[in-house]
């Protein structure tokens, strides 16, 4: 461990030899695990909650963020990476905390309000200027003109939540017709003409190579695209029928113990439920529950009749077995 | 020394000056012209946000922990690369192609499978790690198992530049050494060294290159945090998910920049060598 | 060099003429054994938990299977493109002298500097329809992005250093008496190619392509940019590996990654020893 830390401080000296001071010491510091898009959203609210805490206990807190795919993120923590709070864009993905290795309570999702799902979103579609192929639901996705782009299911919670979204319309659409079901979502599947693996390379493929006439994938990021690409005039459709996409959130609590940060997980948890911090998680373009807020974005939110995972699959677990395990349905509907 | 027209094949003008324009047409497609696309999408918005990006306080602490992980690497795999082409060049043992071909295995090991192994040994439920954890030291999300990593990557670098011309250059030379009766050492620094040492520079560029660029398994045990365990190339994905896409090429750039840099020092320790052979042959006239 | 002489010295048939074998020998297998083969024994352990069914239905299923296909055809075209191209631009670097040569010498190893993404960001934007050379290439009826053939230009950008980087010293280091031999004696450029430097270089040129081509068969970062990813169709078994990985099953993850690594092991064995016996041939001992 000593000679770990000599060769620390020779880090720390070439870092400084570049001019850049190491982070500054704070009293406390947590580490918080999360999506890979959401790096300025935390950003912002680690702002917001620095402060909070200042006034509320005259402490001076320094948020560390990691970001990567939320799976892979999991799978760091299961490891060893001592994150204090998970907040993640998979259920899944804290369950697995607690299934391997019991690093959140079993009832994690009893822990906080809404399910522990401070903000939420659903699958909406970008298309091109004009909207040529006039795509407005999931049927129009079927057509055979049309090529779409999201991500990967097998890979992306993003590209999950579009194959649930298109699933669950087509359960409405055909009542107890599992053949039609299969049907219409093995044609949807087809149109698509990239698979990538994560969110932002679907973006890519749709942005700035040309291909596709939509992408499908999270209202919150639609939104950020049409502000990142004005010129190219895209358009914004929020289909009637979507999937209700939560965001979860959990306090790692044997490590936050053990880093003799629970307190402060849990508060840098809850105040994500605040009036402020909800305005500013509107302001990213995400649902969030606080009432008074969803009057003020009433306008940038459409109305959307969202489907639960209950509706759809009964629960995360078989949705998980019956639609994503190897050989599962997305399988075998993709088969050729 | 060779002053008549033609003693080596290929120097016709015209071969000669075709194969040049193929080769640089060639180099001009395949990288030039993705390079020049990297540092135009780094300058696209101007000079200022490209500095603006370029001295961001966590592009700086990326630059600073992927060099200092590519001083560490280097030696380790230059050390132990010499040994090994030393090895398995100049003595016969049972094993030994088994040996040349274990080498290989990084080569083999898709680099987020190579991470994945070294997670799941040294990480806090591996065999290793969780002893390790027990003295409560974490090779795992911290710089150690970074540069753990990238040793595994680009460990085959230097041995693979060395083996196959000192196997063609055979062991004569050295055992001529030895009946003259010179030591290991002098063998090495006086007969070995300057016969390999243009192969030898090649593979400490390549293993540095790599070092500094690699992504795959360093992205599964770093952890990922911003401002401690993140590299540059992990920088470059991280602003690539935030849209900031200047920003990502201009981090791009800065780690072309490094490999043209090493490059470039290479260039001019060859030509000083050269004058200074130079030199001597003109003191021996 | 009066090779000559020196063999002459070196009659003594004695194997261990050279010093260092025990030192050498012990810093290899250690290294070898800390660096290597202890993250593979864990591979191996977490595939030793299936039995013999599970792992093999996890390996011959349909898809994976459809992944080794596209992996191995795009391999092997990828590195037969690089061992042409390779080969080229290493007799342009090693022979002739031309401006800007050491400039081109430098950009040689840029795919190893760049973080894989970045190559696969970049490339998929030069061959998009809408980039600068799939919009020409699309005129001709040719679509590279988002096709298998995405998947051979990734990996030949990312593994063409190997080729080259292995075939310049060698040809650095040919004897220049044969070749002299050979044109005095009226052969023509094309015939003493042949005879007299290809056997020469012809190890060094398989070992680069052999090189490319397992580099190419794990190469992951660059290739899913530009690969489109279908099921069945531009699916490489790298992504298979990460598809694995993301579904929190390591054993199967191991499981197809055990397929690759001991596929591209036998390859690199079969190289080495033919590599050896060919060698032994044309020294004539």
């Amino acid at each position: 461990m000593k000679t770990f830390k000599k060769a620390k401080s020779i880090v720390a000296a070439i870092v400084l030899g570049l001019g850049v001071s190491q982070v500054q010491a704070s009293d406390q510091s947590l580490l918080n695990s999360s999506y890979d898009i959401a790096r300025e959203l935390f950003a912002s609210y680690n702002e917001h909650f620095a402060q909070y805490w200042q006034e509320k206990t005259g402490q001076t807190v320094e948020i560390r963020q990691s970001h990567g795919g939320s799976s892979r993120q999991a799978q760091a923590i299961i490891e060893g990476l001592r994150a204090d709070v998970v907040t993640f864009n998979q259920v899944t993905d804290i369950d697995i905390l607690h299934q391997r290795g019991k690093l959140v309570p079993a009832d994690w999702r009893e822990q906080l309000p809404n399910a522990s799902s401070p903000y939420y979103s659903t699958m909406a579609y970008l298309v091109r200027e004009g909207n040529p192929k006039n795509i407005q639901n999931w049927d129009d996705l079927a057509h055979e003109d049309v090529s779409s782009v999201f991500p990967n299911p097998k890979t992306s919670g993003n590209g999950r939540y579009t194959y649930l979204a298109a699933y669950g319309y087509a359960q409405q659409a055909f009542p107890e017709d599992q053949d039609a079901i299969d049907s219409f979502v093995r044609t949807f599947l087809n149109r698509v003409a990239v698979f990538d693996t994560g969110g932002r390379g679907a973006t890519t493929t749709f942005v700035e190579r040309g291909i596709g006439d939509v992408l499908i994938t999270f209202e919150s990021e639609v939104n950020n695209i049409l502000a990142e690409f004005p010129d190219q005039n895209f358009e914004v459709v929020v289909p009637k029928v979507s999937f209700l996409a939560e965001f979860p959130v959990a306090v790692v609590e044997r490590h936050a113990q053990r880093n003799g940060n629970l307190e402060l997980a849990r508060a840098y948890l809850e105040e994500l439920y605040s009036e402020d911090a909800q305005r500013l998680l509107a302001g990213f373009n995400y649902r969030v529950h606080n009432e008074v807020v969803q009057q003020e974005f009433s306008e940038q939110f459409p109305e959307v009749e969202l489907l639960t995972i209950e509706q759809i699959a009964g629960s995360w677990d078989s949705a998980m077995e019956v639609h994503f395990a190897s050989g599962g349905k997305l399988d075998q509907l993709q088969r050729r | 020394m060779r002053t008549s027209a033609h003693l080596r094949i290929g120097d016709q003008p015209w071969v000669k000056w075709s194969l040049i324009t193929l080769a640089l047409s060639l180099v001009t497609l395949l990288l030039l012209v993705p390079l020049f696309a990297i540092f135009a999408q780094a300058f696209s918005g101007g000079l200022e946000s490209y500095i603006a990006n370029v001295t961001d306080r966590f592009t700086l602490h990326a630059i600073g922990l992927t060099l200092f992980v590519a001083a560490l690497t280097v030696p380790i795999n230059l050390v132990f690369g010499v040994f090994l082409a030393w090895l398995v060049t100049r003595f016969e043992f049972p094993g030994r192609k088994l040996l040349i071909t274990l080498i290989d295995i990084p080569f083999a090991v898709s680099p987020v499978v190579a991470g994945l192994l070294y997670l799941l040994l040294y990480g806090s439920n591996g065999w290793i790690g969780s002893r390790l954890m027990d003295h409560d030291i974490q090779l795992m999300f911290s710089w150690p198992g970074i540069l753990m990593v990238t040793v595994f990557v680009t460990c085959p670098f230097v041995a693979r530049e060395l083996i196959p011309l000192m196997q063609q250059q055979g062991k004569e030379e050295e055992e001529a050494g030895v009946t003259l009766g010179a030591s290991g050492w002098q063998l090495f620094r006086r007969i070995t060294l300057p016969n390999i040492q243009w192969a030898l520079i090649y593979g400490v560029v390549l293993t540095n290159a790599r070092a500094v660029g690699e992504f795959g398994a360093v992205s599964v045990v770093s952890g990922n945090i911003r401002g401690e365990t993140n590299t540059l190339p992990l920088h470059v994905e991280l602003l690539y998910q935030d849209y900031n896409v200047v920003g990502a090429f201009a981090s791009s750039s800065l780690l072309a920049g490094i490999a043209l840099l090493t490059l470039f020092v290479k260039s001019f320790v060859e030509w000083r060598q050269a004058r200074q052979r130079h030199a001597l042959n003109e003191e021996e006239i | 060099m009066s090779l000559a002489i020196t063999s002459a010295i070196s009659l003594n048939p004695s194997k261990r003429v050279l010093p260092g074998f025990a030192l050498s020998l012990g810093i290899s297998l250690l290294f070898i054994s800390l660096i290597l083969l202890l993250p593979i024994t864990g591979l191996l352990l977490q595939t030793a938990g299936m039995s013999w069914n599970e792992y093999w239905s996890v390996i011959s299923d349909p898809r994976v299977v459809a992944s080794y296909k596209v992996t191995l055809w795009a391999a092997a075209w990828a590195s037969a493109f690089n061992g042409v191209v390779g080969l080229l631009l290493a007799w342009v670097l090693v022979r002739y002298e031309f401006p800007g040569k050491r400039i081109v010498d430098a950009l040689m190893d840029l795919p190893f500097a760049l973080p894989t993404a970045v190559a696969g960001i970049t490339l998929s934007a030069l061959f998009a329809e809408n980039g600068w050379y799939g919009s020409i290439l699309a005129e001709a009826g040719i679509k590279v992005a988002f096709t298998p053939l995405g998947i051979i230009v990734a990996m030949s950008f990312t593994s063409l250093p190997f080729v080259v980087r292995t075939v310049q010293p060698v040809l650095e280091d040919l004897a220049v008496e044969d070749e002299e031999a050979a044109i005095s004696m009226g052969g023509s450029d094309l015939t003493v190619f042949r005879r007299v430097i290809f056997p020469s270089l012809w190890p060094a040129l398989l070992t680069g392509i052999a090189l490319s081509f397992t580099r190419s068969l794990g190469e992951f970062g660059a290739v899913i940019f530009i690969a489109g990813n279908m099921p069945y169709v531009s699916e490489i078994t790298s992504l298979m590996i990460f598809i694995r990985l993301q579904e929190f099953d390591y054993a199967a993850a191991s499981a197809i990654a055990s397929v690759v690594l001991l596929a591209s092991l036998i390859l690199l064995f079969l190289i080495n020893i033919w590599q050896a016996f060919y060698l032994r041939r044309i020294h004539g001992r």
